[in-house]
């Protein structure tokens, strides 16, 4: 990483490096470099620096001392740098705007740390902590059910205990049963989820808080295998696999939501605000659910099986209302 | 990377945190070794050190010692240079380290590493290796993320801070050519996941919510800093919530549902019985608040659901189920 480092980063790092050891009195390097994510190396070169600096007017001295031998670094003389620089305004806000958006989150039965961070670094920013109230994040809690839920499930976690599920599938339009091993309770553009080993479907799911239609603490300790891993949520909900479907879709304008709320492979402008969009699914009944919503404003292009299957259940419930 | 160029703003900043006095462009010149002899080399490198510094939230003081000195001289207050006391409970540390993750790959991650920095020079410990505490019953198993960047975020944050008005190309929902908008930002607002902007418009002359995923091209300021001021009592929050939530459900839909199917209907129901004279099918009755919306969704069911009343719902799902087979 050094390479890319300004020299502006890299004031910023050797003005937190002395605050750093002083307000611990000796700390080690390998533990000073892994705290400031650098190399060893490049932790002595920062501490050869610091010791280096000198002022030559009115007579010349050397206003920092360390030393760092047998591994362990001793600031003794630093004069005015032995405290940090504040928090600049970007960096207050992005811990405040993150903090109070963890205050939203539900589950979280215990709310008064948070509180009293909060308090904290507010008075410890100042006049940097003002902007932070022009960013906001909310977090959906549809339902006061869904609260419930959270709960019981952060009690859970906490005790490793198996949950059971009835959960809803609006794709398939279904109530599912399944046993779950919970991992994490995660929050993910805006709404509550519950990670876990699925014995049901053998792999790592996501449930969305607000379709779980009931929810009971098993008496059977949780126990995810080896194999489960950690959904990597930063790369987006959905992930690709083999087994999907390409489905082609035209929209007209009034349709273009489609391609703001659901991840698409190909998005081309048609001209009068219509799109045609490349979407992939595992499941082809959803896109069926979803044609039919559209009405005239969406269009199956392809593959032509499913684009019959529209059409199909299209004719099926006019016939319903021809009485 | 300079080193050079470190070593000689360090210096500097500690040259000026060391005096109490204000000092001259050439005192600073003599104190701190690695500016040039030449004047106008020395002016230059000197006025863009200052900028690095003022970046960096350097508070960089400008004034004179005496009223008839005529070169103003610079310091730095270590009152207003210093982070102040700061001591976190164990709780606390641990809370602070969740926070520091939301931001992840997101716009602030950079800052949010930068705060979390100062802070453990400050001396804190508990929950910053950037994996949080694990084992901390507060935090425990919970994992908040703000999903994935969006572009027009950084200058919007930018403009929010600087109080700068901006300009930006928009479309709208439903159209297909963007607008050139110019705004002024009152702030921005997360909601179901999406990032919006709320302010003043001023070519509509009216207050106005945007949504960033819809602003096509870059965000441009369109004024200096200071330029916009956020009305007293303004509540962003408020107005993303208005624009974009649906009304009161103050209608009443009754629908024949398939029995064992309309899951999805089923949960908001008001009430649900067998229909004594379908065999094989529920009666339901739910509430809704916008008409076009709830025939979309009640079309999501296909045969499984018929809306029995009201005629104007019952006309709009036929509509779309015509429109499937045009």
């Amino acid at each position: 990483m050094s390479a890319l480092v300004t020299s502006t980063e890299r004031l910023q790092r050797l003005l937190a490096l002395v605050p750093y050891v002083m307000s611990r009195k000796a700390v080690g390097l390998a533990e000073t470099a892994a705290a400031f994510a650098v190399s060893e190396r490049e932790l002595v070169d920062d501490l050869n620096l610091l010791w280096c600096v000198e002022l030559r007017a009115p007579d010349p001295y050397c206003p920092i001392d360390l030393s760092y031998e047998g591994g362990e670094i001793v600031v003794s003389q630093a004069e005015s740098m032995g405290r940090p620089l504040r928090l600049a305004v970007d960096e207050a806000s992005a811990l405040l705007v993150a903090l109070r958006m963890l205050a939203e989150v539900p589950g979280l039965e215990d709310r008064s740390a948070l509180s009293r961070l909060i308090a904290k670094l507010e008075a410890a920013a100042g006049e940097a902590a003002a902007a932070s109230a022009k960013v906001a994040v909310q977090v959906d809690m549809p339902g006061a059910g869904a609260e419930g839920y959270a709960a019981q499930l952060r009690a859970a976690l906490l005790t490793r205990r198996r949950v059971h599920l009835r959960y809803y599938v609006p794709g398939r339009d279904e109530a599912t049963e399944r046993d779950v091993d919970p991992m994490r309770l995660l929050v993910v553009e805006g709404r509550p989820y519950l990670e876990g080993w699925c014995l049901r479907a053998e792999g790592v799911r996501l449930f969305r808080l607000d379709r779980v239609l009931g929810l009971e603490v098993l008496d059977v300790p949780s126990a995810p295998p080896a194999e489960a891993e950690p959904v990597d949520v930063d790369q987006g909900l959905f992930r690709p696999s083999p087994d999907d479907v390409m489905v082609e879709l035209e929209l007209t304008a009034a349709g273009r939501w489609v391609a703001e709320d659901y991840p698409c492979e190909s998005v081309t402008e048609l001209g009068e605000g219509r799109l045609r969009v490349v979407l992939r699914t595992p499941d082809t009944g959803w896109v069926r659910r979803l044609a039919l919503r559209l009405g005239e404003d969406g269009r199956v292009i392809s593959p032509a099986p499913l684009l019959a299957q529209v059409r199909e259940a299209a004719a099926a419930a006019l016939a319903n209302y021809v009485v | 990377m300079s080193k050079r160029k470190t070593e000689r703003l360090l210096g500097l900043v500690v040259c000026l945190l060391s005096t109490r006095r204000y000092l001259t462009a050439e005192q600073i010149r003599a104190a701190v070794p690695g500016y040039p002899e030449q004047d106008d080399l020395f002016k230059r490198m000197f006025e863009r050190d200052k900028e690095d510094l003022r970046e960096l939230g350097v508070p960089l003081e400008t004034g004179v010692n005496h009223p008839f000195d005529e070169d103003p001289g610079y310091r730095i207050r270590q009152q207003a240079y210093q982070l102040p006391e700061l001591r976190l409970e164990a709780d606390e540390a641990a809370v602070l380290g969740l926070a520091a993750r939301v931001w992840r790959r997101a716009e602030l991650a950079g800052a949010a590493a930068g705060a979390l920095l100062k802070l453990r020079a400050a001396g804190i410990d508990a929950g910053l290796d950037g994996g949080g505490d694990e084992n901390s019953p507060v935090t425990q198993g919970i994992e908040p993320h703000l999903g994935a960047p969006e572009p027009a975020f950084g200058p919007l944050w930018e403009a929010l801070r600087d109080r700068r008005p901006v300009t930006f190309s928009y479309r709208a929902a439903g159209r297909s050519d963007p607008q050139r908008r110019e705004l002024e930002p009152w702030g921005v607002v997360q909601r179901h996941g999406r990032w919006y902007v709320a302010g003043w418009d001023r070519g509509r002359g009216a207050t106005r919510v945007f949504r960033l995923d819809r602003i096509a091209g870059p965000v441009k300021f369109s004024g200096p800093a200071g330029r916009v001021t956020v009305p007293d009592g303004v509540d962003v929050r408020g107005l993303v919530r208005n624009w974009d939530s649906a009304p009161a459900q103050e209608h009443t839909a009754l629908l024949r549902v398939r029995a064992g199917a309309g899951v999805g209907l089923r949960r908001h129901a008001v009430s649900v019985r067998a229909d004594e004279e379908t065999p094989g099918w529920d009666l339901v009755a739910t509430r809704f608040a916008d008409l076009g919306w709830f025939a979309d969704y009640a079309a999501w069911f296909g045969p499984d659901a018929i809306v029995l009343d009201p005629p104007d719902l019952r006309e709009a799902v036929i509509r779309r189920l015509k429109g499937v087979l045009a």
